[in-house]
């Protein structure tokens, strides 16, 4: 057995399963491609940042979501398909955008942004410096869906992981079950004279949704929130069904029996009042534990997330062919240990990343 | 199980009692007559017995699901129910099943007796046959533990809808120690027996808090008032030449407060009364405090000095059945007024005293006399219309309590920790601590009292504000400043503070309030002296 310059046995999956051969870095170096500091996710040789949660220079971003793509950095560079939304979010920005796979030389560090799944637009961003592969993955989902790119595996020596759902309690069922199950629901409250309103996060979630459902069941109705980010994917060419904003002009007697697309703080505001008898839902991959199902306090949970569950989790990682695995957000410690028991050499990374922070509040009503 | 497993969804996927009480009333009109009878009691808290530990199901399910323990029980740790982590965790079932609820629940009672392999065996094949839901509820009736979010009240509403019998007569049929394995649907619901009636308490009546002021309630001298006292209460039952001692949690106390077996000796066949329970000091002729209870509860037998120490009496309020007839329809006044003949002239040794009435000439007094409830040992009073009947349950506008409010002290929030089940992930359970020169010194936790939103909040602050993290317990810097309430403080020599609190909650987050205002250590033994 090979070791490593501090005596220990170099670590091996412990599944003799995996088809996937770890890459080797070339001599056992320390080399730290990327760094963690107080304002994000640092690359030294090419002075710039990974969604930092501060203020920088320079910022790469993985994907539009707000705690990734904050406001107040320099200079941006994200995907071509992530960048309207990032624009239509925080305000006219210079985004420099690239595509899939370009590579592109920042200092002495070689970037490309490739698929992550998560939304339309997101990316895991691949670092390289002088032959040693990191890969920071944002937030990703590796099972497909009707609406973003899907994930690609890329070979790495470090992977920067989240793992918002990293615990085997959380295992998703295939696209087309869940679409079932929201064509079902929805039915029976048209059935019912009802509208089927149904909370998920205003980019991506919304409008995965609405790609999933049978629209033939009736009208799609969207929150003004929703539909704001809808009109941006249209315009960048993402195809999605028709739908019609709510205004208090909008004849909702006129249109029973209609799918209502909203943020998930939206069901528990004033804004559901104008739809008379309604059924409500979450999609969120929360609604898998009946606990937060029931402090919801909605009608129907839908376990959708646009986050990869247990098993997608331990596959995205094997597949890269790292040996060093370093976790984000989520359910950090108990992952860590278990990456560690599978062989990796494992770390917790402290961000200020969220996941699918389904409570997320509001930014006014964080304390001072 | 299917027919109940969707009778289980139905009702844990609306919120709305109306629509709770409709798929239950459903069911209860069509379903085979031994699944009903354990869905009353699944719903009215009879569960089988556990023949399998906790521990076991665990190991079985970590193996089968091919998880290592450490990672079955952090996942049971974020999810908060074994049931649902092991269904959560289990591959996908092979077969199904059309075997019934009453079915299952034989099986499960008949393993009392086999052997740990044949447990094995039948757990592993059940998981292997019953999907979704079904399989959750298997867990849940295997584990002991059934919650629905139905209460026993709709339970019995739905029951009287499909029945049509009164919703009151329902009721107390309902009440007393019957399990499926000792009656049957006709006996229990069609029929009733009158002589497996004679333990059987009446359902308590339960009141209100006050919500405003009393005024609210009307002329203060339609109203009598009695101290609200700190102990168990009671309902004791003298028939057939036995006693019975009833929880209001219908659980039968009897053997556990022995001193109540005199009462046989004092009052006459065919009595039952409603009071409290106290831990009683006849010296002073004060019920001892809550603490000196508290030992005598949960003690299947009582050693004697403990039964010296903490005799225990039944301090009454009501009498709701003379004779053998049944009182609950008269006047609370006549009640009362048939009580206290009964008991007059009861000699000391008698285990039963009379409640005292708090006299009172208007709200003004009775507000006055409510502010000294502490010093009597009493939590505050309680306030009953003079024409009350005996009500089933909880009924709006006979009954009031009218607590003390709580003791309270500002303290600041020092660890965090992430809840779970209904609170998986927030954090929720936090310790605070008070100032003790230029220490902290942590003396309680406390969980409640937020709202959602407020949890939200301080959620999203302790994720930023982590200072050091100790399994799942975070270290928070000391700026939260929280004022908790509480009913009680004990002395204590196992926490570090040297007190122990009584119900903690949060009352307020004190946004207006720095770390450096918070009450000292000095404070909270202040208080130790006073109310301990």
């Amino acid at each position: 057995m090979r070791t490593d310059p501090r005596g220990g046995p170099v670590a091996r999956p412990r599944s003799a399963k995996t088809p996937y051969r770890r890459i080797r870095t070339p001599h056992y170096s320390p080399v730290m491609v990327l760094e963690f500091r107080d304002s994000g996710i640092y690359c030294p040789s090419g002075d710039f940042y990974i969604d930092p949660w501060r203020p920088v220079g320079r910022a790469l971003i993985t994907h539009g979501h707000a705690d990734h793509a904050r406001p107040g950095h320099g200079r941006y560079l994200a995907t071509e398909a992530a960048a309207p939304v990032m624009r239509h979010r925080l305000g006219g920005l210079a985004i420099e955008t690239i595509a899939y796979g370009e590579t592109r030389s920042i200092g002495g560090a070689t970037v490309s942004f490739h698929p992550a799944g998560h939304v339309p637009g997101s990316a895991q961003i691949r670092v390289e410096h002088r032959g040693e592969l990191w890969v920071v993955s944002g937030d990703y989902k590796t099972t497909p869906d009707s609406l973003s790119e899907p994930w690609e595996p890329v070979r790495c020596h470090a992977f920067i992981t989240e793992c918002t759902f990293g615990l085997p309690v959380f295992d998703w069922r295939p696209e087309a079950e869940l679409a079932a199950g929201l064509n079902d629901w929805w039915r029976a409250c048209a059935a019912d004279g009802r509208h089927a309103v149904i909370g998920a996060y205003a980019l991506g979630k919304a409008q995965r949704v609405m790609t999933m459902v049978d629209a033939s069941i009736g009208p799609i109705l969207t929150h003004g929130a929703v539909e704001n980010t809808n009109e941006v994917l249209r315009a960048q060419g993402i195809p999605l069904p028709a739908t019609t904003r709510v205004t208090p002009e909008t004849d909702l007697k006129a249109l029973t029996g209609a799918l209502v697309v909203a943020p998930p703080s939206a069901l528990a505001g004033p804004w559901l009042r104008r739809f008379g008898a309604v059924s409500t839902g979450i999609a969120s991959g929360w609604m898998a534990l009946r606990g937060v199902r029931r402090r919801r306090a909605a009608d129907r949970g839908f376990v959708i997330s646009d986050h990869a569950d247990w098993k997608g989790l331990d596959a995205a990682i094997r597949e890269t062919g790292a040996t060093r695995v370093f976790a984000t957000h989520g359910y950090t410690a108990t992952f860590r240990q278990w990456l560690e028991e599978q062989g990796y050499e494992a770390a917790i990374v402290e961000t200020e990343y969220e996941g699918e922070s389904l409570d997320a509040p509001e930014p006014e009503e964080l304390p001072a | 199980m299917n027919r109940f497993a969707a009778l289980f969804t139905a009702l844990d996927q609306t919120t709305k009692t109306g629509a709770k009480t409709a798929a239950l009333a459903a069911y209860f009109r069509d379903a085979p007559e031994d699944d009903r009878l354990w869905t009353i009691a699944l719903l009215s808290g009879r569960r089988p017995k556990r023949t399998v530990t906790a521990t076991r199901l665990a190991e079985w399910a970590a193996a089968k699901a091919g998880l290592p323990d450490w990672l079955f029980r952090a996942s049971y740790d974020v999810v908060g129910d074994l049931a649902e982590t092991i269904h959560l965790v289990l591959p996908p079932p092979r077969e199904a099943s059309d075997r019934s609820l009453s079915d299952w629940i034989g099986d499960i009672r008949a393993l009392s007796r086999a052997e740990e392999s044949e447990k094995r065996a039948f757990v592993e094949s059940a998981w292997d046959r019953l999907a979704g839901t079904e399989r959750f509820v298997f867990n849940k009736l295997i584990t002991g533990g059934f919650r629905v979010g139905v209460s026993q009240k709709l339970m019995t509403r739905a029951l009287a809808e499909a029945t049509e019998i009164p919703e009151a007569e329902l009721a107390h049929r309902l009440m007393g120690d019957w399990t499926p394995e000792t009656t049957s649907y006709a006996v229990l619901i069609e029929a009733p027996d009158p002589e497996a009636s004679l333990s059987r308490p009446y359902p308590f009546c339960l009141a209100y808090g006050v919500e405003g002021g009393p005024e609210t309630l009307g002329p203060a001298e339609d109203w009598l008032a009695e101290w609200k006292w700190d102990g168990i209460r009671g309902q004791l039952i003298l028939r057939g030449g036995q006693h019975h001692l009833w929880s209001r949690g219908e659980e039968l106390m009897t053997h556990r407060f022995p001193e109540l077996a005199r009462a046989m000796d004092f009052l006459p066949e065919g009595t039952v009364i409603d009071g409290e329970v106290l831990a009683w000091d006849a010296a002073t002729a004060r019920p001892m405090s809550f603490a000196a209870l508290q030992k005598r509860i949960g003690r299947k037998t009582v050693p004697k000095t403990l039964l010296r120490e903490a005799p225990a009496i039944l301090y009454a309020y009501d009498l709701l059945e003379q004779d053998g007839a049944d009182l609950r329809t008269l006047p609370l006044v006549e009640r009362r007024a048939r009580l206290q003949a009964m008991l007059a002239g009861l000699p000391p040794e008698a285990p039963i005293l009379l409640s005292p009435l708090v006299d009172h000439s208007d709200w003004e007094e009775l507000a006055t006399l409510r502010a000294g409830a502490r010093d009597m040992g009493a939590e505050g009073l309680m306030l009953k219309r003079k024409t009350s009947p005996y009500h089933v349950g909880r009924k709006k506008g006979d009954w009031y309590k009218w607590k003390l409010d709580p003791l309270t002290i500002d303290a600041v929030m020092v660890y965090a920790q992430a809840g779970h089940g209904r609170r998986a992930n927030l954090y929720t359970d936090f310790t605070f601590a008070v100032a003790k020169g230029n220490e902290l010194v942590p003396f309680t936790k406390a969980y409640s009292g937020l709202t959602d939103a407020e949890f939200r909040k301080i959620t999203a602050w302790v994720r930023r504000n982590t200072l050091a993290r100790f399994g799942p317990v975070r270290q928070v810097p000391p700026e939260q400043v929280f004022e908790i309430g509480f009913e009680g403080i004990q002395e204590s020599t196992r926490h570090k503070s040297g007190v122990a609190l009584r119900f903690p909650r949060m009352l307020r987050w004190r946004h207006d309030k720095r770390a450096d205002e918070i009450d000292t250590h000095e404070h909270l033994l202040e208080m130790l002296a006073q109310y301990g």
